[in-house]
């Protein structure tokens, strides 16, 4: 069974990389196209007001820092559990698993406080379009969040069982989870300036 | 995917300085936002600062620097669809 998927850990001859690697940037390209609409959505709304509120006026943006500040952090801390699981220390890439999914329920919990002191100001997504758009996109990023803190919660615990039998497929695994992780960052790195800068 | 520790050693180096690359980054685009330039300069701005800050994250964190050429074209094929895409608004409106 396990020879049905082939060169999932060994790159293959005709791509040089290995088939879950490929999978996983096919995956992104059509992450980029499902943010690209909503950017473009953004623009056409944008272009297409009368007026549009800066952002600055109505968002947090200290908070907003803080959360990006977080997020690059995350990004730091999958990317040295990729190092270290590649020199063999597997309590070491448990300890920056562990921290980047604490860094990223941080990001939500921010987002949560965010989010709450809107609602109690009674600004939801239907109070106007730039709060429709601005909920859009975060939101989607939030459930983008969500999804990486599913995936890498399993990777720490019941999927790094892996380890023992396949290190090499694991590694890869920790790759693509590590690649989805920057791709959601990467995202937010252009939605704080678009939404709470400009 | 094949590494020495030597080369592993290196790449933690490289990602503790993009880490502070970015972090600068981060405060710097901020502080831009509070010196109210006029909203075409701002804009232009900002998305410089953050087309830096994601070239920095694809190059470094997502090895982008050392992948192999399907990826990239790959990522070409996505980027000129992402171009259309933001595009369309520009030429109906």
């Amino acid at each position: 069974m396990s020879d049905m998927i082939r060169y999932i850990s060994k790159p293959h001859p005709v791509t040089g990389v290995t088939n879950a690697k490929l999978g996983i940037w096919c995956f992104l390209a059509s992450e980029v196209m499902l943010f690209g609409a909503l950017f473009s959505a953004y623009i056409l709304l944008r272009t297409g007001a009368t007026e549009w509120p800066v952002g600055a006026d109505l968002l947090n943006v200290p908070l907003a820092t803080v959360n990006t500040l977080i997020l690059i952090a995350s990004s730091v801390t999958i990317v040295m559990s990729w190092a270290s699981l590649a020199m063999k220390d597997l309590s070491r890439f448990r300890i920056y698993m562990g921290l980047t999914i604490l860094l990223a329920c941080a990001f939500l919990v921010v987002k949560g406080f965010e989010y709450g002191a809107k609602f109690e100001h009674h600004h939801f997504p239907n109070s106007s379009t730039f709060y429709a758009i601005y909920y859009t996109l975060t939101g989607l990023h939030g459930l983008h969040i969500v999804g990486g803190i599913v995936v890498n919660l399993y990777l720490l615990f019941p999927g790094s069982a892996m380890w023992q039998t396949e290190p090499e497929r694991f590694l890869g695994r920790i790759e693509c989870a590590g690649l989805y992780w920057h791709f959601v960052d990467l995202v937010w790195i252009f939605l704080f300036p678009v939404l709470y800068l400009l | 995917m094949e590494h020495t520790q030597e080369e592993i050693r290196k790449h933690v180096k490289i990602y503790i300085s993009v880490f502070a690359a970015l972090a600068a980054l981060t405060v710097i685009t901020v502080a831009v936002s509070y010196l109210d330039l006029p909203l075409a300069g701002a804009i232009a701005l900002a998305l410089i600062i953050a087309t830096v800050k994601a070239s920095l994250v694809a190059a470094f964190f997502m090895h982008l620097i050392s992948e192999k050429q399907i990826i990239f074209w790959i990522l070409l094929l996505t980027f000129a669809f992402f171009l259309v895409l933001l595009f369309i608004p520009a030429m109906t409106s």
